[in-house]
């Protein structure tokens, strides 16, 4: 035993003699988390591979991280931090609040990377307060997705989508198909797919804060739309509405509503096409913009977008490195490809014919032109957006099952969200104050 | 020297729980205290406020909502978990064919992990293609939305409660089996019927099983985080199937408010103290001790 211990011992001694001069360093690696699986990790997948495949100095270490708005967070306290986190992008005024990711403006001014390159409403997604902490992956716009074959059942012209919600609503009411107070096909309901019950108040020109200090709930945008989404309740019964959800599939599978023909319109993003292609390739469906109140024309080509990002966390061992392969994500050529694998638009302002030509999204100019329109919204750039998605997604539920008023219901939205914000905003005056 | 030896190598074997039981345990229990009365998202050093955690704890909304839907869920789970665990041991407990198969087969639901458990109920309470709709159907009743319907997403969870009651099911029929037959023998002797037996003979001799049953269940009843979790994200419908666990879960890894979600854990542990010592109190002169 003392024998083994010796030569281990002397084995040690002999590694550290070994002379270091003649020793190449080996390149960098940085390790990228990335939430995507399936489909989605594959494309990111290539460009790594890409990327590793054309530098010898810096190489990534992708994997594939659940969670990741969490475990970044908690990674990035335990002083573990990836170099590069695939971030979304309503976590960055939270994350640029708690100082847990690197502002990126001096790199991306050494690299050349600037606003001019990214469409308007994407950029503000990587920005706050001023200070870029964010650059795109693949971003996406929503719009109106129907049912051609259940429009020509119900006597409409497949060619012509709904051009106001009035509109939508009647055309909804004609293709809805109840017995005995139960719903087993609908036009159109705002719970479908129930992923944007926050924003609808965007459709009816409401806004969520202001920009500063102040919770907006109350817009008067806010109210119509939460009437609008009343009406439903009142029209339909809040529980049948509810048990008809309850009956749809998953939303990636043949059982998904629009996909089984349950439902003829409802709001999705530039993803569908995919799912759709993969689920129900025969359905017989168009997207368009969705509709804008009649008496508000303004509101026209109004679209939610949002957008995957990347950030270097803060505790990034080689941020350097990491905001190297960032830039190299930028690059027109790379940005496009990795689109195309997602099957989105591009969040750059530049785009090549190849894109347009070799795309598999047959509604990708729509996408595209909705996203660089003047109503494209995007999420609430608010450090207690979270909570405030929450708040709004529970009481999206209230209005459609009818427990209060509307204007009650954002009442009580208003008061909790603004308590909320200004209890946040004067903790980070505070910390501010004390060097914390 | 011997003794002072010994007691050194017990220290030694015992180390690695006492180290797992302080950094793992009264570590964190002791920062949960701290971090109660501090601004804190993990991210930045914690900044003291003193009691402004409980105080806005005090005056927020969905707080006391978390709370109430708790307690509701507790009152109905509660007992009929009991009373179905109970009931389920005494008829095992009685001497049939096959009573070893009969213990396995309603001790088996209690092994399925919670979120396989949560998928399943979510098919059988599917407002509308749901089999339990579907056998209510058969006998003329139209079964609600069950996990849609405001009303029902707390009787649902309390249903399910049912499922996993053959953990207190094991621990009642073991008490059952140390009930002395001399004393059966005695009630029959004098003429006792099956509920005199059961009133008089059984439950007063395994009281103190009861009363762990019920302290345990309590305790796990409050702290429900899994199924609401999995089959109510969010709380929903309407934050109707907001559980306080999932609350504190919420603002601790989604809201990022550590600190308020430290102060909630303090006020369930509270919460929970105070019921169970109301539940010892209350059964002093309920429960029956042998070797008293």
């Amino acid at each position: 035993m003392i024998l083994t211990g010796l030569a281990i011992g002397g084995c040690l001694v002999g590694l550290e003699l070994v002379p270091l001069k003649n020793v190449k360093p080996g390149p960098v690696h940085i390790t990228y988390w990335e939430k995507w699986s399936g489909f989605e990790f594959a494309g990111i997948k290539q460009i790594v591979d890409d990327y590793n495949a054309s530098h010898t100095d810096i190489q990534v270490d992708l994997l594939e991280v659940s969670e990741i708005e969490n475990k970044t967070m908690f990674a990035i306290s335990a002083g573990v931090s990836p170099d590069v986190a695939g971030l979304y992008s309503p976590n960055v005024p939270h994350y640029a609040d708690e100082r847990a990711i690197m502002p990126l403006d001096d790199f991306c001014r050494q690299a050349g990377i600037s606003e001019n390159d990214y469409i308007h409403a994407y950029w503000q997604l990587m920005t706050y307060n001023g200070t870029i902490y964010a650059l795109p992956t693949t971003p996406a716009s929503t719009a109106l997705h129907y049912n051609r074959q259940m429009f020509k059942d119900a006597g409409f012209d497949p060619d012509k989508p709904p051009q106001t919600i009035e509109e939508m609503d009647a055309m909804g009411d004609k293709m809805t198909v109840e017995k005995d107070g139960h719903i087993e096909a609908i036009g159109f309901t705002p719970s479908e797919p129930g992923w944007f019950n926050y924003a609808w108040g965007y459709y009816f020109g409401g806004r969520l804060w202001d920009g500063a200090t102040k919770i907006t709930a109350t817009d008067p945008g806010n109210v119509r739309a939460y009437e609008w989404i009343e009406s439903f309740g009142k029209k339909y019964g809040g529980d049948a509405l509810s048990s008809f959800k309850s009956g749809l599939g998953q939303f990636d599978s043949p059982q998904n509503g629009f996909m089984a023909g349950k439902v003829a319109m409802e709001i999705q993003g530039v993803w569908m096409h995919n799912f759709l292609h993969t689920f129900s390739p025969k359905l017989d469906a168009n997207a368009a913009a969705f509709p804008h109140p009649a008496d508000r024309p303004d509101l026209a080509n109004m679209t939610y977008v949002d957008a995957d990002v990347l950030v270097i966390p803060r505790g990034a061992k080689h941020p350097k490195e990491a905001f190297d392969f960032i830039s190299y994500v930028q690059r027109q050529a790379v940005m496009e490809k990795l689109c195309l694998l997602h099957a989105k638009n591009s969040p750059l302002t530049h785009i090549s014919d190849h894109f347009w030509k070799v795309h598999t999204n047959p509604w990708i100019h729509l996408f595209d032109t909705l996203a660089r329109g003047k109503n494209a919204m995007i999420p609430a750039r608010v450090g207690i957006w979270p909570e405030y998605q929450q708040e709004l997604s529970a009481s999206f539920d209230s209005a459609l099952l009818m427990k209060d008023t509307p204007i009650h219901i954002l009442d009580d939205v208003q008061a909790r969200m603004q308590a909320k914000l200004d209890e946040y905003q004067a903790r980070l005056r505070e910390r501010k104050a004390i060097g914390l | 020297m011997m003794r002072r030896k010994e007691a050194l190598a017990g220290y030694i074997f015992a180390s690695p729980w006492l180290l797992g039981i302080v950094l793992f345990t009264l570590y964190p229990v002791g920062a949960a205290i701290y971090y109660s009365f501090c601004d804190f998202s993990v991210l930045k050093p914690a900044m003291p406020i003193g009691t402004e955690n409980y105080r806005d704890l005090m005056a927020d909304k969905v707080f006391w909502q978390t709370v109430s839907n708790t307690a509701i869920y507790a009152a109905l789970a509660l007992p009929t978990s009991m009373l179905v665990s109970l009931g389920m041991a005494m008829l095992l407990n009685a001497k049939v064919r096959f009573q070893p198969l009969f213990r396995t087969i309603f001790f088996i639901p209690s092994l399925v992990p919670q979120v396989s458990l949560a998928m399943l109920w979510l098919w059988i309470f599917n407002g509308e293609h749901g089999i339990l709709n579907a056998l209510l159907a058969h006998i003329g009743i139209h079964g609600p939305n069950w996990l849609g319907d405001t009303n029902w997403t707390k009787p649902s969870l309390a249903v399910i409660g049912m499922w996993g009651a053959g953990n207190a099911m094991v621990i009642y029929l073991a008490s059952l089996q140390d009930v002395p037959s001399s004393l059966i023998e005695a009630a029959d002797l004098d003429g006792a019927n099956a509920w005199q037996k059961t009133r008089n003979v059984t439950l007063p001799m395994i009281s103190p099983i009861i009363l762990f049953n019920l302290i345990t269940g309590m305790i796990g009843a409050l702290q429900q985080f899994g199924m609401p979790y999995i089959m109510f994200p969010d709380g929903t419908p309407a934050r109707s199937g907001y559980f306080y666990s999932v609350y504190l879960f919420d603002n601790a890894f989604k809201f990022n408010k550590m600190g308020y979600a430290c102060a909630m854990a303090w006020l369930m542990f509270l919460g929970i103290l105070a019921l169970t010592g109301l539940s010892l109190w209350f059964s002093k002169k309920r429960v029956y001790y042998g070797g008293t």
